[in-house]
This record gives structure tokens, C-alpha cells and sequence, in this order.
């Protein structure tokens, strides 16, 4: 059973197409990893799944609902850590978390009962009564994965969540997601530009100008292009040059516009 | 019902920001008092008012709109903010329809700047206002209405807001002539015909006016239509917000 099914889904923005005509199905319970160069389509890609960016064409469901024509009922099965902070610092991790509560419905009780849960799995219990202003940008991220776990989605949508993390952030990020998917079956959709953390995946898409060069486990890639890593197989099928933000940079012209 | 919580939630969230940065609340003081005291006291004798009243009490209900008006927007330009550092993206992606958001944030920005707009209103004494039961009632009334109104402008112009950069030409563009047009610090009676043209065409006119009934009881304009055209303006302001929001999705 597929939670996330995505045919031809395709965006433009003024004539540049950040992502064209891609489809692929992630299982429940995977972990599938979404790999690409700047400007490649990733963050377009999550950002239509999770109804932040309308599509010119195609189709996305997520959880067995469509993006456009049931949009809220997507964001209610979905957690999404975005690729920058989108916390309140001006609250406590505390008053951030029950802010998310509320807004995703959910009742007082329960919302009592996840907190210390949540923050017992991302390490912060200790610090939830402190402004988020006060957290090293670790703890923030780790507050953000709290967070986006809060309201038990079933598909977690993960946006670079180690980008400039130190090593030890980066593993204990990694221990709780798994965790997380060991314990509730949670399926987790993930960019990141570390190859060696893109190994945990159970499949991998590689993305380039907005198209899947190719979709497959990390083992199969590596035996298909005789490449003994991620790494390896990556620069094999996208090359070295180096890439502008090009995508990003439109989704944030867009996000500014809007 | 889980927009209702999510327009809970979203107004507890202004008011704790406000209750946090206890600073911010007293520095936003400084400018009215200083209006209020300064410029009240220094020309009070030169000033005749109708029914009596000098001018320290005159602009009273006036300082307290600026208070209201000021208030009001900056709570509401504060989504521009939220834009820049990725928080709104967090409300965006949550289960709340649209119109929610909205409500949440004009009742957060409002609540604040009635309590900004109360702390003025307790300074009465000091320029010989005898507030009563009733007074302190009406006014607080007549200061939600305001605060409303103007937060649904703030959140209007924020929901096109692309940075902060825009945010000084909002307060010398807007802001400013809203406060002074609106009556707040002279009587509107006696104005050249292009002057009382502007001041007819401000929102905050009919506010002003209506606050100076509830304190001083004096006013220029009927209190029925002050009040029908002020709920007119707010009810297009946050259709506008909100169809501004629906589109950006």
C-alpha cells in the first residue's frame, strides 16, 4: 500500500520548469530518500506534496488524499521539518509545541501526553520551559523533529534536517527518526546532500533539471553502476559541475511574492 | 471546531509574545505620554474646546487611538516577520483553513492593543478625567473596535508584504497620516475644504470620534453611522486578507 503516489507532477514557475513530469510511489514504512544537486527540484518536490505549492500538472496523493483537491486532509496525515527554522523563538520549546497541538486538532490530554514524549525522544525535556531563542541551532532542529512527530503523522517529510549539524546532531537526528519509524511505522520522505546518511534509505530517487535520472535501494544502484558508494553512484549520474540554486531560489522569490 | 482551537491558539500566541517582552510594553508608552503630557499641557491655554474642555483632555481619547492604531498594525506587520524567519510556513502547512488564520491573528493583534489603549485609558486622572463604570465600558468597546479594524488593515498590507525593508514606508505612508488625519489632536470642524475632505476619508476619524463620545462625551458625527462605517471598512479589509492569503496558497 502506497501512503505517497506521484504521476507526472510538474511545476514551472515563468517559464523555468523546476520539476518535470516525475512520478514514483513510496511504501508505508519506508524511508526513501529524495537526492539531487541545488536546484535539482527536491525542495519543490516536498513543497507540493505538502500543499505549500500548487502543481502546474500531474498528480500527488499523500495518504490517499489529493494535494490540491483535499489539501487539508493531507496536511493532517503529514510532519514536515523544512530545510530553514520555521520555530516562534520568541516562545518557549513548550509554548511551540502545544501551538502545533492545537492547530492540528488535537485534544488537551493528548497534547499533555505527547509533549513529555516528544521531548524525551529529541533529548530536550530538561529544556521545555527555555525561549527557543536560547537553543544552539542543533536544539532547534531537534525541536522542530519533535514537533513535526507531535500530532503522529503517518508520512514525515524531512527537508535537509542535518544541513550544518555537527557529527554527533547529525547521528542522534538519524537514531530518533529511525526509532520513530521502528516504533509506529511511520513512512519517511527525506532530502539530504550526505550520501552516507542517504544509506539508511530503503530507496533512493536521484533528481536532476527536475527529472528521476534513476530510482532504486542504495545497493542496487551501486552494483548497476559498479560504484562501491552513494556517493559514487551520485556523481556518476549527475556529474561534477557545480550547480547554482536556481530552484530554491525561485521557490523563495515565489514564497516572498505570495 | 478544530478552526475554532486553531483561532485560540493563534490569539494565545499574540498575547504571550506580548506578555513575554514586558519592555516592548513599556517603551510603546513613551511616545503617547509624551503627546499626551507634552503637547497637552503646553498648548492647553491657547486651546478653546467645545463644551469646555481643554485640550489635555481633548486629545485624550486621541493619544489613546494612536496607542490602539499603532499597536494594531505593528501586532499585525509582525506576519511579515513570521514570513522572513519560516514560522508562517508552520501555520501555512497546518490543518487550518485559511479565513482561521486570519481571525486568529486580528483577534491576537487586537486583544494586544486593547490592553496597550487600557494602560492609557488608566492615565485619566492625571488630565482631570473622572472615569466611571460606564465610561471605562463603552471605551473599552469603542477601543476593540479600532484595534480590530486596524489590525485587519495590518494584516491586508502584510499578507503582500515581501520584506521588512517596506516596513518604513508602511508607518510614514500609512501610519502616520491615519493618526494624523483622524482628529486625534484637533477639533474637525473648522478645517480648510481639502483638509476636511482627508480627515473624511480616514478610517480612524470615525473612531476617534466615537472614543471622544464614550470619554468626554462630545462628538462630531452621528455615533451610528461612526460605528456602521468603521464595521464596513474592518468586514472589507478581512475579506480582502483573506482572499489575499487563499491566493497565496
Amino acid at each position: 500500500m502506497a501512503v505517497i503516489e506521484v504521476k507526472n507532477l510538474t511545476k514551472k514557475y515563468n517559464g523555468f520548469t523546476a520539476v518535470d513530469g516525475i512520478s514514483f510511489e513510496v511504501g508505508e514504512g519506508e524511508v526513501f530518500g529524495f537526492l539531487g544537486p541545488n536546484g535539482a527540484g527536491k525542495t519543490t518536490t516536498i513543497n507540493m506534496l505538502c500543499t505549500l505549492l500548487r502543481p502546474t500538472s500531474g498528480s500527488a496523493l499523500v495518504s490517499g488524499s489529493d494535494v490540491v483537491r483535499d489539501p487539508n486532509q493531507v496536511r493532517r496525515e503529514i510532519g514536515i521539518i523544512f530545510q530553514d527554522p520555521s520555530l516562534d523563538d520568541r516562545l518557549t520549546a513548550e509554548d511551540n509545541l502545544r501551538f502545533h497541538g492545537y492547530l492540528y486538532h488535537m485534544d488537551r490530554k493528548r497534547i499533555d501526553e505527547r509533549i513529555p514524549e516528544v521531548l524525551n525522544l529529541v533529548e530536550l525535556y530538561d529544556r521545555r520551559r527555555d525561549f527557543v531563542r536560547k537553543f544552539s541551532g542543533g536544539m532547534k532542529r531537534r525541536l522542530e523533529i519533535a514537533r513535526g512527530l507531535l500530532h503522529c503523522p503517518k508520512v514525515l517529510f524531512l527537508d535537509e534536517p542535518t544541513l550544518g549539524l555537527d557529527p554527533q546532531t547529525r547521528a542522534h537526528i538519524w537514531d530518533y527518526v529511525l526509532k520513530m519509524r521502528a516504533d509506529s511505522g511511520l513512512s519517511i520522505f527525506m532530502t539530504t546532500h550526505y550520501m552516507q546518511e542517504a544509506e539508511v534509505c530503503d530507496r533512493v530517487v536521484i533528481i536532476d533539471h527536475g527529472k528521476i535520472v534513476d530510482l532504486d535501494t542504495p545497493e542496487k544502484l551501486k552494483a548497476k553502476y559498479n560504484e562501491t558508494t552513494l556517493e559514487g553512484v551520485f556523481l556518476k549520474l549527475t556529474g561534477r559541475e557545480i550547480r547554482s540554486q536556481a530552484g530554491e531560489s525561485a521557490w523563495t522569490q515565489w514564497m516572498r511574492r505570495s | 471546531m478544530g478552526d475554532f482551537w486553531a483561532i485560540y491558539i493563534l490569539w494565545l500566541r499574540d498575547l504571550k509574545r506580548y506578555w513575554y517582552d514586558k519592555s516592548r510594553i513599556v517603551a510603546s508608552l513613551g511616545q503617547p505620554i509624551l503627546f499626551l503630557f507634552v503637547l497637552g499641557t503646553a498648548l492647553s491655554p491657547s486651546f478653546k474646546g467645545p463644551a469646555g474642555v481643554n485640550f489635555s483632555e481633548f486629545i485624550f481619547p486621541g493619544v489613546i487611538s494612536m496607542t490602539v492604531l499603532f499597536t494594531s498594525i505593528f501586532s499585525a506587520i509582525s506576519i511579515v516577520w513570521d514570513r522572513e524567519f519560516g514560522f508562517l510556513k508552520e501555520v501555512l502547512v497546518a490543518p487550518v483553513s485559511r479565513w482561521a488564520i486570519v481571525i486568529g491573528k486580528a483577534l491576537g493583534g487586537s486583544t494586544v492593543a486593547l490592553l496597550q489603549g487600557t494602560i492609557m485609558l488608566t492615565l485619566a486622572p492625571f488630565v482631570g478625567i473622572h472615569l466611571t463604570p460606564l465610561i471605562i465600558l463603552k471605551s473599552l468597546g469603542v477601543m476593540f473596535l479600532i484595534a480590530f479594524a486596524m489590525t485587519s488593515l495590518g494584516i491586508m498590507i502584510a499578507a503582500r508584504m515581501k520584506e521588512m525593508e517596506g516596513f518604513q514606508m508602511v508607518v510614514n505612508f500609512l501610519i502616520m497620516p491615519i493618526f494624523f488625519l483622524s482628529g486625534a489632536l484637533f477639533p474637525l470642524d473648522k478645517l480648510p475644504a481639502w483638509l476636511m475632505f482627508l480627515t473624511r476619508l480616514d478610517p480612524l476619524t470615525y473612531g476617534v470620534d466615537t472614543l471622544r463620545m464614550a470619554i468626554l462625551g462630545i462628538h462630531q458625527f452621528p455615533i451610528i453611522s461612526n460605528l456602521l462605517i468603521i464595521g464596513a471598512i474592518t468586514f472589507i479589509l478581512i475579506s480582502i486578507a483573506v482572499i489575499e492569503f487563499n491566493m497565496s496558497e
